[in-house]
């Protein structure tokens, strides 16, 4: 998927669950784990890895529990 | 199935735990308290003569045909509008009586052009089985009576006649237009013998009518007549079935004659429509014999190629290679299936199983991915499950209605009726809508409160709302202590507590003052029963989820969920979508909404099917598209559903069609979709094949075959055509053994067969050991997921943002008498009430750019651009414009983005930003797409025998 689309969907998610704090980050990962396929999880994490700059840093910090 | 007789008790058979007594004719007869004398007689088979009345209005006593002598009481009261009280005896048939009844027919029939034996009615006709039942001989006044016969024929309705020589002005049509329709589109003008049908108008296609077919199936005579019975005669047999259009799911009696359907008539025992209709499923049934359909399966290498008919065997192995080829060399999630939101349960169920069990993976979605998964989401993360709470009769309970996004009487129109009814009883209205919808004014219909937000500012709006609930101590708090999680609650309340969610505050983000919505907030959360119906103004936001979410916390804060005239209703748009979504039509979940990481549901369906099943979730409609454009997605199987014109930033699907390897289409019609297909499969129509379809009520109903599948297959026969050709064999001998299997796999549906569908007419799911006939209203002492959970519902704006480029926001909606696409109203008589979308404008956005009304006008988006007409209209407010999305050759989704629903992607069709100019000529994508539209749907036909 274009790395742009998959920016915007993340943070779509993130700036949506914002509302719950501390907990946004887990609850960001379990949207992802139960909704995107393997492969969208896994172009998200090689985008962070690419350094990400586009991301919401809950977005970031929810990677790390994919 | 020979035609049976349906009843008419006269007047509308009561509901009532007291009952009372009677005795009719010598025998004792027992009914609810406040059943006429007439329906009391017929419920027990004892037929009193009658002509002004009928049971689906209440009784007017006008003929004085229906008259009884009751003991103990002077004269000969008419049967129709005298209650049954206990202990009465009731003399139906005397001499006394007999004379008077034949007195009134005489005088009917001396008004009455005697043409019964060449009359469209004829052996269908009240006025000619009572001249018979009263025993009429002679008529002492002569023929010619004063009767309007000179006056031509109203033909100009496309389905039906009105021909007032034959009229008796016994005001049936009249009080069903009323009462049951609420459009009040007809009166009796004039005095005594003078006196006539009027609809106030030149005819009936200019009046208010909308052809809801309400007074045609009322007036006892040939009057008001089909013209399809005109032009075939009278039905000889009938089949009970359900409406293939919108989510209310009616259903029909489908009469026909020598193998043809000859009209549709609402069935009055149909739980979800009680002998209503509208003008779709009513008149609209003419594109299942169109010219267009395409019954010959047919194939092609390249979408530049001509399309080439094939035998289905060819079809299905030319389709299976393609895909096996895709698999090996792309990989096995570089394929995916989309089942149909038209189809029955049964077929999507089907289509699901053949990706998750034979594809082997969970690329699977249906059309609620662009209208409802919001709702599925929402309701499942607060109430525990992915349906409306309530059934539609609820509404009649109801004393305060918040209608939001929604527009029922153009969209749900049967289910707009009763709620009308309930609102001329005296429950009060509150519409949130952009645009001025009927039901915010109509004839007997005026809202309490019309709160016309900017459209993408409904989670403000709702956040609102429930600020004034909580600030203002209007919480059930009892209510809410009892049934929700207290801990959600809490951290909800503080947080919607917050000044930044007041009335006062949002009021500059949704354009509704403070003091209107505060009043609006008071009015719901004080209400003794307050019900919420929403439809895609809801879900199809960037936020739609969101504000699923945020209308279910103000339905749990205010105690109104879990009882009869409560709860959180979406209005679904297809037939069938909630059953498609029911079935597993989802890459996340099997049917009952069961996630496809849970193993234990994996297992159950691995051991059913025998292979191992995928426990990831697969790609939804957007990203199928998405990925197809990255190279990772190649082959789709699309069963009754057109994504190139009814998904969003149609040029963005195009490439991913265009990208894919071997699309393969089942449809009705060559549709959008095919046009960038290898592989055509001919469906069948609803009147093709048995199944079921599940309405937005949960209510799971049959649908019969009436007439045999065009192409030879039902749909259902198709997709195990396919999977039979991947080498992977499904069994079934008819639906029913499909619905068996739905059942053992589905809890939800455990009690579900088509013997329990025929005994109880239909069933609301859940029904199982807990609920054996059923579950009408869901989370009555618990919620599903147990305790109702309030989620936070921030407001976050959408991205889709005006500016100086485009500084109209577009909106768009739907019409009574077109249903969306056009694939099927299109190809009918319906154009007559509309035959092009028009763009919406207010006046004052129109002067300021130069715009007359029906002017052809270029609207511009980010994403792109097509032309219509200008309708000036002050429905809508300055800075918003509104179209239909009915017509192929508007392409209005040619300008929506790809904006989506951050949960769901569901697309943000209701928010887009737009310029609006004049202009003379079509849009560069309506000149390309119309001059590719032939080359693409090219069919070279094989020379008939014999011919060259
Ligand atoms: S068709 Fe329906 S709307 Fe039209 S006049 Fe008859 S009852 Fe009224
Ligand atoms: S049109 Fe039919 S229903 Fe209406 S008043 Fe005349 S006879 Fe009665
Ligand atoms: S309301 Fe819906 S289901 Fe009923 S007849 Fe009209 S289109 Fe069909
Ligand atoms: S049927 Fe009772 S008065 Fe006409």
């Amino acid at each position: 998927m274009k790395p742009d689309k998959l920016a915007r969907m993340a943070n779509d998610i993130a700036h949506n669950l914002a509302a719950l704090g501390d907990a946004a980050p887990a609850a960001i990962a379990e949207h992802l784990r139960h909704f995107w396929t393997p492969r969208m999880r896994k172009e998200l994490l090689q985008l962070i890895q690419a350094g990400g700059a586009s991301l919401e840093p809950t977005v970031v910090e929810a990677a790390r529990a994919l | 199935m020979p035609l049976p007789k349906v009843i008419d008790y006269g007047t509308p058979l009561r509901e009532s735990a007291d009952t009372v007594t009677l005795t009719i004719d010598g025998r004792a007869v027992r009914v609810p308290k406040g059943t006429a004398i007439l329906a009391a007689a017929r419920s027990h088979g004892i037929e009193i003569p009658k002509l002004c009345a009928t049971d689906m209005v209440e009784a007017f006593g006008s003929c004085r045909l229906c008259l009884v002598e009751i003991e103990g009481r002077r004269g000969t009261p008419a049967s129709c509008t005298t209650p049954a009280e206990d202990g009465m005896v009731v003399h139906t048939q005397t001499a006394r009586l007999a004379a008077l009844r034949r007195g009134v027919m005489e005088l009917y029939i001396s008004d009455h052009p005697l043409d019964c034996l060449t009359c469209s009615a004829n052996g269908d006709c009240e006025l000619q089985d009572m001249a018979g039942a009263v025993g009429l001989r002679e008529v002492r006044y002569g023929q010619d009576g004063r009767k309007h016969r000179t006056e031509a024929k109203d033909e100009s309705n496309p389905y039906f006649t009105f021909d007032s020589s034959k009229c008796i002005v016994c005001s049936r049509c009249v009080r069903a237009c009323a009462e049951v329709q609420g459009t009040f589109a007809l009166t009796i003008t004039g005095r005594g013998l003078e006196s006539k049908v009027s609809t106030g108008s030149f005819d009936f296609l200019s009046s208010e009518c909308v052809s809801c077919g309400a007074c045609v199936q009322a007036c006892p005579t040939a009057t008001l007549n089909e013209k399809s019975v005109i032009e075939h005669g009278t039905p000889t047999g009938a089949t009970i079935t359900t409406c293939a259009y919108c989510g209310v799911g009616c259903s029909f009696r489908a009469e026909t004659q020598g193998g043809q359907l000859v009209r549709m008539v609402p069935y009055k025992r149909g739980q979800a429509n009680e002998g209503h209709s509208c003008v779709k499923g009513r008149f609209a049934y003419g594109y299942a014999t169109h010219p267009d359909r395409i019954t010959r399966p047919m194939i092609r290498a390249r979408i530049s190629d001509p399309w080439r008919e094939v035998s289905w065997d060819e079809a299905f192995a030319h389709a299976a290679s393609e895909f096996r080829r895709i698999q090996a060399q792309y990989g096995r999630e570089a394929v995916g299936g989309i089942t149909s939101s038209r189809c029955t349960n049964e077929e999507t169920f089907l289509v699901q199983k053949l990706v998750r069990a034979v594809f082997g993976n969970n690329n699977v979605d249906n059309c609620a991915r662009v209208c409802h998964s919001p709702t599925g989401y929402g309701l499942k993360q607060t109430f525990g499950t992915s349906a409306g709470t309530q059934d539609f009769k609820s509404v009649a309970q109801a004393d305060v209605i918040l209608l939001i996004g929604a527009n029922p009487t153009d969209a749900h129109p049967v289910f707009a009726s009763r709620m009308k009814r309930r609102l001329r009883e005296g429950a009060r209205l509150i519409v949130a809508d952009p645009r001025r919808i009927d039901l915010v004014r109509s004839p007997h219909i005026q809202a309490a409160h019309h709160l016309a937000l900017k459209p993408g500012t409904n989670v403000a709006l709702i956040n609102a709302l429930a600020h004034v609930v909580v600030s203002e101590g209007l919480v059930r708090e009892d209510y809410v202590r009892e049934r929700c999680d207290l801990a959600s609650f809490e951290a909800w309340a503080r947080f919607i507590a917050d000044p930044r969610h007041a009335p006062e505050a949002s009021a500059d983000i949704t354009g509704v003052p403070a003091g209107e919505l505060r009043a609006a907030a008071r009015l719901y959360a004080t209400a003794r029963n307050a019900a919420i119906y929403y439809g895609l103004g809801v879900t199809e936001h960037s936020q739609g989820s969101t504000m699923v979410m945020g209308m279910a916390n103000l339905a749990m804060a205010t105690g109104n969920v879990g009882r009869v005239g409560v709860g959180v209703n979406p209005l679904r748009g297809q037939n069938n979508v909630q059953g498609a979504c029911d079935m597993g039509s989802f890459p996340h979940e099997f049917s009952g909404y069961r996630h496809v990481s849970d193993d234990a549901t994996r297992e159950v369906f691995e051991q059913l099917w025998g292979v191992a099943l995928a426990r990831e979730p697969g790609l939804r409609i957007p990203n199928m598209v998405d990925e197809a454009q990255s190279g990772h997605f190649k082959g789709l199987y699309i069963q009754g559903e057109d994504i190139a014109q009814s998904d969003p930033d149609t040029q963005n699907v195009i490439a991913g069609l265009s990208a894919m390897e071997c699309v393969v289409v089942q449809d009705l019609f060559l549709n959008e979709t095919a046009k960038y297909a290898h592989v055509f499969l001919p469906g069948a129509s609803f009147l093709e094949k048995d199944g079921t379809f599940t309405n937005a009520e949960r209510r799971i109903s049959r649908v019969r075959k009436v007439i045999a599948p065009l192409a030879g297959l039902a749909d259902w026969e198709v997709t195990l055509g396919l999977a039979a050709a991947l080498g992977y064999p499904m069994q079934y001998a008819h639906p029913s053994e499909i619905m068996d299997e739905i059942a053992r796999a589905t809890p939800s549906f455990a009690g579900v067969s088509y013997a329990r569908l025929d005994e109880l007419g239909s069933i609301q799911w859940p029904c199982n050991a807990a609920a054996p006939t059923g579950t009408p209203i869901m989370h009555v002492e618990r919620f599903v997921r147990g305790k109702g959970r309030f989620m936070l519902t921030g407001y976050v704006p959408t991205e889709e943002r005006t500016g100086e480029r485009f500084p109209l926001l577009l909106t768009t909606g739907r019409i009574l008498s077109q249903y969306n696409v056009g694939t099927q109203t299109a190809r009918t008589p319906n154009t007559r009430w509309h035959d092009e979308d028009l763009l919406e404008i207010h006046p004052f956005d129109a002067e300021q750019r130069g715009i007359n009304d029906g002017d052809r006008v270029l609207l511009r988006s980010r994403a792109g651009a097509t032309s219509l007409r200008a309708q000036i209209s002050e429905r809508v407010q300055p800075g918003v414009v509104y179209t239909t999305f009915h017509h192929a050759r508007s392409g209005v989704n040619v300008v929506t983005t790809d904006y989506s629903d951050w949960a769901t992607n569901c697309p943000e069709y209701k928010v887009t930003a737009v310029q609006v100019t004049r202009t003379a000529a079509p849009s560069d994508w309506q000149r390309e797409n119309a001059a590719r539209a032939d080359f693409l749907r090219r069919i070279e036909r094989e020379l008939p025998e014999g011919a060259g």
